[in-house]
C-alpha cells in the first residue's frame, strides 16, 4: 500500500504557525456492517495518531469508527527549528506505520 | 414515486447527445467540500493509489523483467492524452478494449505477467497514474470507423429500458438530468474521472464497477467485469463527453 | 412492561428456508443521551460554556461515508493559555466519540480538519478543554442524505 502522504512546506521562517497535512490508506473497517451473509465485519480501525518534531510530540489524536476511511487529519504547529516531523499511525490488529518530512526554519 | 410514474411514461429517448454547451461534469454539482477535496492532490484520497500506481509503472514484472518504464519511459510525456482515447480498437480483439484490458494486455503480451484481476487494488492504480496523465485534456472525438459499430451498439444500451425498474439510462441521464431521484441530483453521467474515488464505495473504482451499481439500481442483470456489453458502454459513454476535459482522479459521491 | 435501556436494542431475527442464518442488528443508532453520558465522561463535573469553538461542517451532505469537518478555537496559544484537547461527539452513530486531538502551546493554531462518518442527520458537538481547566463547546446540525444508486454487491 501506498506511504502516507505528508505535505508541509519545504521552508518556514522561525516562529511561524504552519499546517501539517496527512493523509494515510486504511480501511478503518467500523465493525458495525455486515455481510449478505450475516456475518460481522470485525472492527479494524487507526486508533492513535501522533506526529513529534524533533522528538518531542506535539499533536496526537484519538480515532474512533466515526472517522472516514483513508484518514486525513490535519493540524498546526510553531516552527521552532529545523529538523524532522515523524509521524506515527497505530491501530487494530497490530496496525502500525510510520513517516516522516524535514522541515527547514530560517 | 411520481417521478418514477413520470419516467415510466415518458416515450423512447431521444438518440441525440446533450450539446456541447450544455455538457455538465459531475464535478459541478458536488458538495464544496468534495470539490476541495478533487481540487487538491495533498488532500484527494485518490492520490494514495496514483502514487502506487507510479510506483508499479516503475516496477519490474515477473518473467520478462520488464518494467512498464522500460518500454514507455517517462508516462507523464507517454502516457499524456492516452487515456482520452480510450477505449481503443484492439486488432488482437477485433473490438475495443478499455485502459484497464489494455494494461493487461501489456502484461500477458510484453511482461509475461499474469493479468490483474478487474477492481484489484493494482490495476486501479496503475489505471489511475496512467489516467492522471490526461488530466485537462479534451477527449476527442473518434475518427475510427473501427469503433462505429461498437459507438452503436453502446448508444443501444444506453437507450434501452432494463430491469424491473424497465427504465433506461438515456431516460435519467439525457431527459433528466439536474432533477432529483429519491432525494439525489441526477448527473448527465459522464465518464471525465475515472477511475474515481466514490465516497459511497470509501475506495478507488472503475467506471465499468459504477455502470454495475447503475444496473443494480435498476434492478436488471449486472454485466460482467470486462464484458463487450460494458465495454461498449464505455466507449459509448466517453464519446458522449467528447469535447469535455478528463478531471482523472475525480471525486464523486 | 420489562425495562429497556433507552435507544440500546439488539434484536436476533433467525431466517428460515435457505438461509437458516441469524441476522443480528446492532444498537444501529446512539442516542443523543449517548452522547451526554460520554461527553460526562471526559468533562466530568465541570460547567461546559458555548462560544470560543467553531464547528465547520457542510449543513447538506452529500454522502454520510466521507463529511468534512473543521474545528477551531479561539486560543492565542501561549504558554500558560492554550488549548489542551479538543473531542468532537455525535448523537447518532452507533458510539458517541468522533476524535479526540491533543494540543499545547507549540500548536500554534488551534485548528484541525479531518473527514468524518455520519450515520444519520444529527447534531455535531465539540468541546474545547482549556490549559486553565475550562470547557468551551459549540453544536452543529448535519443533513445527511444517501446516494441513490448503492452498490448490493
Amino acid at each position: 500500500m501506498a506511504r502516507p502522504l505528508i505535505n508541509v512546506p519545504v521552508k518556514v521562517k522561525r516562529g511561524e504557525t504552519f499546517e501539517i497535512k496527512t493523509l494515510i490508506s486504511h480501511v478503518m473497517e467500523p465493525g458495525y456492517r455486515f455481510t449478505t451473509t450475516g456475518a460481522r465485519l470485525p472492527r479494524d480501525i487507526v486508533t492513535s495518531f501522533c506526529c513529534s518534531y524533533n522528538g518531542v510530540e506535539i499533536f496526537r489524536a484519538d480515532l474512533s469508527p466515526a472517522i472516514a476511511a483513508n484518514p486525513f487529519i490535519t493540524f498546526f504547529t510553531v516552527a521552532t527549528e529545523s529538523g524532522t516531523l515523524e509521524f506515527k499511525w497505530t491501530g487494530d490488529n497490530g496496525f502500525s506505520e510510520t513517516a516522516a518530512a524535514t522541515i527547514t526554519v530560517e | 414515486m411520481m417521478a418514477l410514474e413520470l419516467l415510466a411514461a415518458a416515450g423512447p429517448a431521444r438518440s441525440a447527445d446533450i450539446p456541447l454547451d450544455q455538457r455538465r461534469s459531475g464535478y459541478a454539482d458536488l458538495a464544496r467540500d468534495s470539490k476541495a477535496m478533487q481540487d487538491d492532490d495533498t488532500v484527494n484520497p485518490a492520490t494514495l493509489w496514483v502514487l502506487d500506481g507510479e510506483a508499479l509503472w516503475n516496477q519490474k514484472a515477473s518473467a520478462a523483467d520488464r518494467s512498464c518504464a522500460d518500454c514507455h519511459g517517462d508516462a507523464t510525456v507517454s502516457m499524456k492524452g492516452v487515456a482520452a482515447r480510450y477505449p481503443a480498437f484492439s486488432p488482437a480483439h477485433n473490438s475495443p478494449i478499455d485502459l484497464e484490458q489494455r494494461i493487461n494486455l501489456c502484461r500477458t503480451e510484453h511482461q509475461q505477467a499474469a493479468p490483474l484481476p478487474f477492481e484489484s487494488h493494482d490495476l486501479l492504480a496503475l489505471t489511475a497514474y496512467v489516467g492522471r496523465q490526461s488530466r485537462g485534456i479534451a477527449i476527442a472525438e473518434s475518427k475510427d470507423e473501427r469503433l462505429k459499430p461498437f459507438i452503436e451498439r453502446g448508444r443501444e444500451l444506453f437507450s434501452r429500458r432494463q430491469g424491473q425498474i424497465n427504465l433506461s439510462c438515456a431516460q435519467c441521464h439525457d431527459d433528466n438530468w439536474g432533477r432529483r431521484i429519491a432525494g439525489a441530483l441526477l448527473p448527465q453521467g459522464h465518464p471525465n474521472g475515472y477511475p474515481i474515488y466514490r465516497l459511497e464505495w470509501q475506495g478507488l473504482g472503475s467506471l465499468q464497477r459504477r455502470l454495475r451499481n447503475c444496473l443494480f439500481g435498476l434492478r436488471a442483470e449486472l454485466y460482467a467485469l470486462g464484458s463487450n456489453e460494458l465495454v461498449s458502454l464505455e466507449l459509448f459513454l466517453i464519446q458522449r463527453a467528447r469535447g469535455m476535459t478528463i478531471e482523472t482522479p475525480a471525486v464523486r459521491p | 412492561m420489562s425495562e429497556r435501556k433507552p435507544g440500546a436494542t439488539r434484536r436476533a431475527v433467525v431466517i428460515g428456508g435457505f438461509f437458516a442464518a441469524t441476522i443480528v442488528t446492532d444498537p444501529a443508532q446512539a442516542t443523543p443521551e449517548q452522547m451526554r453520558a460520554a461527553i460526562r465522561n471526559v468533562v466530568g463535573s465541570a460547567s461546559i460554556r458555548k462560544g470560543r469553538v467553531q464547528l465547520d461542517v457542510p449543513p447538506l451532505v452529500e454522502n454520510g461515508n466521507t463529511v468534512s469537518l473543521v474545528v477551531a478555537v479561539d486560543s492565542a496559544m501561549t504558554a500558560t493559555d492554550y488549548v489542551k484537547t479538543i473531542h468532537v461527539f455525535n448523537e447518532r452513530n452507533p458510539q458517541p466519540y468522533v476524535i479526540a486531538v491533543h494540543l499545547g502551546p507549540r500548536a500554534g493554531t488551534a485548528r484541525i480538519a479531518t473527514r468524518i462518518r455520519l450515520a444519520d442527520s444529527q447534531t455535531l458537538t465539540a468541546i474545547a478543554e482549556m490549559s486553565d481547566g475550562t470547557f468551551w463547546s459549540t453544536s452543529a446540525d448535519v443533513v445527511v442524505t444517501l446516494a441513490a444508486c448503492v452498490e448490493g454487491i
